[in-house]
């Protein structure tokens, strides 16, 4: 009876080892079955567990190792079709699959948006119906909320800049269609909207580039601890792994990235790469070499680089510090109880800690949020939620300016063109949490002169 | 008693007395002027954009407006015919006196319809149901249903500057008590106004310094069924002239003079922007240097040329002084002044979608006194209520048309879903379906319909259904067959600026090239070209655009499963808990029959769609 297909990450994000990504609808199987490698989950039996790896549409790289469950309607929670992916708990692969679904076109379930299907289709009985209509109302507000607020400002603005910007490229085809004898507006042609097409293209991308430091809260920055030998990594590692909130999962393997661990500081997950060559033992510069220490810091966007207070800078640190220059760094410098033989002069900033105590920590969180500009992190799970919910409408957006570029290479006539362009301008509102409503209208009366 | 009473001979009255009686019902037409019925009082053109697509429709379904155009018309043109088939229309000059001329002789024709010169001035009302019309002279007559399309004559106002006097358009009557009446029974009325430019004498111009506008060079009808020509040589071109930077100032140094920019006050009235007064293009835009002038002629009976553009309410010797401004005008003869024209019209949005009230039993309403312009949409209103009153009467379930069913679905949505603060004008932009109301398909989408009401009689059917079974043969055939890649295809194919071919290909997919048209895949075939233009226009369109028009439908799936869900007629929207009160005023006032209608009122937002439709469910539950 519903015409979409709704998800959700099901279970509480990143403290699980496994997470759930929960889909129900018509199109629940067809949608994970696009991006589940092993098996066609159309031909499966209702109510069972495959094992395999879902994949990333856009470039056919792995995602992640999985178990995914098909329950046909009508027996299940909302007598509908509905598919649970089964992955590691790690927020990064979690919403990296709610975010593929999303834009393979499930629809973010509202909270309580399950136990309303549940109950609109008759599967939960009216007794139940009010405390029902009770969750939904009270959730409905927050997510609304979430929703539009959750929407980096920085982002808003370009996103309504863009959007701006794609109203008036269709407004300009509009007023051909509509006023085909008036004279002041450009003649739309292909050759015409091609380029300003793909101006929006290339701002779509570089916002989804800057987007990225959204993407840093929901994601996680990908860390590095460096340092010569007996400087306190090791220390500073078992620190940050032994507060309370830290997750440590070895999925190595299963994802993109050489992730080893995620550490919860203060909200921003810190997901370590090459912990190994923290507890290396011996120096890591010479014995594992400059490349592979270049590798590592060229791959992390945050380096935690310590040094020691007691001893003077040798050759070992200053070729730490020149190859991490260009780098999100916090400069750490440990044993502040000891003697202080440091040349602090040459440091461009530092901390300064003392076997890694709890202020320690809350400073270099605060160093965190400084460097990546975060700002007082208020995240719970919706924000995250919300955050792969703009992505995936601006992808769509894009996707639709790609289609039109592609129309434009097949000839095909303007006012086809302008279903996607139009298409865009409306996913690009669905981020912004706007109307379309009379907008087109008003905004070609206002730019052309019209009427007899 | 009759069954229907019409009140109005406009476009929407013509249409909505026609279709009752064709359909056999006993329909008595009111108009305060015989000579008026079916008048056009402001341009001679009939169709355009989003405008043209509903003269097919209103032909589609069965009503007379195509068809009176087509043996009205003194030139055609198709319009956006370099850009794809979505967006086509065609647009004829219509001839002021054959077309009221042509549409009174098909109306006195008409079996079960009797017309009678009259102003109504009152509606009888029992129970909240109407009963009948009380006319200007006490008389009365009843009716089961009325339609009341009085267009804007109602309390209408002309005004020239300072001037105004009460006037119906061109001097005609106005009815004078009707909108208070409507007041009495609790209607809401806004005040309208729109304007009309001047005419000019036609031997007064000079042409040479115009730009002429010839009529297309083929033939072009409105009507399916059009069998008979205007000879294309015997058109009547218009002609096309630019104002100057001289017409703009005159019209500065006189704006105070305008009724618009402050000669009446209190003006409370709103006018359309898309038929702004040339001081208002003026202001608005002052940076553009030149606005166009197209001068139209009216008919070929009367020596009078319409000044499209110059539409204003700036006084008398003003209107001289601007007009001689203009290239080919400087000598011209004013035979009548422009003028703005004030009326009330009620809001639509106290109507069902079948354009009944919903106040007051059997009160239909269509036609510019529901807050729209045009011609054409009053007439595309005037059908649906005609259908809706004579479906009520046989106790049929109620027609109404989707978004993307027809531009009349788009309007009459609109019109009773958000309303309108200005006369409203369809515009193809206000139809999310584009794609699918095409002029091209009106038949395919429609003809169905009228066929079951017994407005399309069976010969006309047939013919449909015959065009219909060779598009969908011809195109299964196409399907079917292969053109291999042999040297003589692939010489045809560089010919014409084809790639040529690797694998064989289905002719179906060859089709989706750009440069490929059906004969040329029956030259390829070695076949003779069978179908007719419009049978061949459907198989390619079909085929090219086929990727487009398959999004569009799985959009409108979506709509059509909340446009399923039925909001049932006796809810009260106060009694939900937790609906925001915006929702709650907006939900009790417009009344949405679906879910799908409920979401396009603005102001109710997502959340409240969704505790509405929960409520729904359960509300079922408990009374079912």
């Amino acid at each position: 009876m519903f015409n979409d297909t709704i998800t959700a990450i099901s279970t509480a994000l990143g403290e699980g080892a496994i997470s759930i990504v929960r889909l129900s609808g018509s199109q629940a199987i067809e949608i994970v079955d696009k991006v589940f490698k092993e098996k066609n989950l159309h031909n499966v039996k209702s109510h069972t567990i495959h094992y395999g790896h879902i994949i990333d549409p856009e470039d056919n790289t792995l995602v992640d190792e999985v178990l995914v469950t098909v329950m046909r309607s009508p027996n299940t929670y909302t007598t509908e079709d509905i598919v649970e992916v089964n992955c590691h708990g790690g927020i990064f692969v979690t919403n990296k699959i709610l975010e593929i679904v999303l834009t393979l076109g499930a629809r973010l379930a509202e909270p309580g948006e399950f136990t309303k299907r549940a109950f609109l289709n008759n599967r939960i009985d009216l007794a139940q119906a009010e405390s029902v209509m009770d969750l939904i109302n009270a959730k409905t507000e927050a997510s609304l909320k979430v929703a539009v607020n959750a929407l980096d400002g920085r982002v808003s603005n370009l996103i309504s800049d863009l959007r701006e910007v794609v109203l008036g490229i269709v407004a300009s085809i509009e007023v051909n269609i509509d006023y085909p004898e008036y004279d002041d507006a450009v003649v739309m042609t292909n050759e015409i909207l091609k380029p300003q097409i793909q101006n929006v293209i290339t701002k779509m991308d570089e916002i989804l580039e800057v987007a990225k430091t959204g993407k840093i809260i929901r994601e996680g920055i990908k860390t590095v601890i460096v340092g010569k030998p007996n400087v306190g990594k090791s220390s500073l590692l078992n620190k940050l792994m032994r507060e309370e909130k830290a997750i440590v999962t070895e999925v190595a393997g299963t994802t993109r990235d050489l992730v080893e661990g995620y550490i919860n500081i203060g909200g921003i997950i810190l997901n370590l790469i090459d912990t190994a060559g923290v507890r290396e033992t011996k120096d890591i510069v010479e014995a594992i070499g400059v490349e592979r220490t270049k590798k590592v810091v060229n791959e992390a966007e945050l380096i935690l680089l310590v040094l020691n207070n007691n001893e003077q800078l040798n050759k070992d640190d200053e070729k730490l510090l020149e190859l991490t220059k260009d780098k999100k760094r916090i400069i750490i410098i440990n044993k502040m109880d000891l003697d202080s033989n440091i040349n602090k002069a040459k440091l461009p900033n530092y901390l300064e800690t003392s076997m890694l105590n709890d202020d320690s920590i809350l400073m270099i969180e605060k160093e965190i949020k400084q460097l990546f500009e975060l700002g007082e992190i208020k995240s719970q799970d919706l924000t995250y939620m919300s955050n792969s919910r703009h992505i995936a409408k601006l992808k769509s957006a894009r996707k639709s300016l790609g289609d039109a570029l592609d129309s434009i290479s097949n000839k095909m006539p303007i006012d086809m063109i302008e279903i996607d362009v139009k298409e865009a301008w409306i996913n690009l509102g669905e981020i912004l949490g706007e109307e379309v409503g009379d907008n087109l209208i008003n905004e070609l009366f206002s730019k052309f002169c019209l009427g007899k | 008693m009759y069954d229907i009473i019409v009140i109005g001979g406009g476009h929407a009255g013509c249409e909505a007395a026609l279709a009752p009686a064709r359909m056999g019902l006993n329909t008595l037409l009111v108009t305060a002027n015989l000579k008026k019925v079916a008048h056009l009082p402001c341009n001679p053109s009939i169709g355009g954009p989003a405008k043209g697509v509903v003269v097919r429709e209103i032909d589609a379904l069965g009503g007379e407006m195509g068809k009176n155009v087509d043996k009205s018309q003194i030139q055609m043109r198709l319009l956006n015919t370099g850009k794809g088939p979505g967006v086509q229309a065609l647009r004829a000059q219509a001839d002021k006196v054959d077309y009221p001329k042509n549409m009174l002789a098909t109306l006195l024709k008409q079996e079960n319809l009797t017309i009678i010169e009259e102003m109504v001035d009152d509606l009888i009302v029992q129970n909240n149901e109407v009963k009948g019309v009380v006319l200007e002279n006490n008389e009365k007559y009843y009716g089961k249903v009325i339609i009341l399309t009085a267009g804007t004559y109602m309390k209408a106002k002309i005004m020239i500057s300072n001037e105004t006097w009460s006037s119906g358009p061109d001097n005609d009557k106005p009815s004078l008590n009707l909108s208070d009446n409507l007041r009495k029974l609790g209607f809401k009325t806004m005040r309208l106004k729109t304007g009309t430019p001047p005419r000019v004498a036609i031997d007064s111009i000079d042409y040479d310094k115009t730009i002429i506008q010839p009529g297309d060079m083929y033939y072009h009808a409105f009507s399916y069924d059009t069998t008979e020509f205007r000879p294309l040589d015997k058109q009547i071109p218009c002609y096309l002239t630019y104002t100057t930077e001289e017409t703009h100032s005159i019209i500065m140094q006189n704006i105070s003079k305008s009724s618009m920019y402050g000669a009446i006050e209190k003006l409370e009235s709103k006018g359309p922007r898309y038929c702004p007064s040339i001081e208002d293009k003026i202001v608005r835009f002052a940076d553009k240097p030149r606005h166009q002038i197209f001068l139209e002629p009216e008919s070929i009976y009367i020596p009078e040329i319409y000044v499209q553009g110059l539409s204003t309410s700036l006084p008398k010797d003003i209107q001289e002084k601007i007009i001689h401004t203009v290239p080919g005008l400087e000598n011209c003869k004013i035979v009548r002044y422009a003028y703005a024209i004030e009326y009330d019209a009620i809001d639509p949005k106290q109507l069902w979608p079948t354009l009944e009230a919903k106040s007051i039993k059997g009160l239909f309403f269509a036609g510019q006194v529901n807050g729209t312009s045009g011609y054409e949409e009053a007439a595309g209103q005037g059908l649906m209520a005609g259908i809706n009153a004579a479906l009520k009467i046989m106790g049929k379930e109620p027609f109404i048309l989707k978004r993307n069913e027809a531009y009349i679905g788009v309007m009459i949505d609109d019109l009773v879903t958000k309303g309108t603060k200005e006369p409203y004008r369809l515009l193809t932009s206000r139809a999310e379906y584009r794609l699918l109301l095409r002029h091209d398909n009106a038949d395919i989408r429609l003809r169905e319909y009228g066929y079951n009401f017994g407005l399309i009689d069976e010969r006309r059917y047939l013919k449909f259904k015959q065009k219909l079974n060779k598009i969908v043969t011809a195109k299964s055939r196409l399907e079917k067959l292969k053109i291999n890649p042999s040297k003589e295809v692939n010489e045809y194919l560089t010919s014409i600026n084809s790639a040529a071919l690797k694998d064989g290909i289905t002719p179906l997919n060859l089709l989706k090239r750009p440069e490929i048209n059906y004969e040329h895949l029956m030259s390829l075939l070695k076949e003779e070209v069978r179908l007719s233009k419009a049978e061949i226009q459907q198989i390619e369109i079909q085929v090219k655009y086929e990727g487009y028009i398959k999004k569009m439908m799985n959009q409108v799936e979506k709509l059509n499963k909340l446009e399923a869900r039925r909001i049932p007629e006796a809810i009260d929207y106060n009694n939900i808990p937790n609906l925001a009160i915006e929702a709650k005023l907006k939900l009790n006032q417009i009344k949405p029959l679906t879910i799908g209608q409920a979401g396009r009122i603005s102001g109710v937002n997502p959340s409240d769609i969704a505790i509405l439709t929960v409520y729904i469910e359960t509300y079922r539950s408990k009374h079912e």
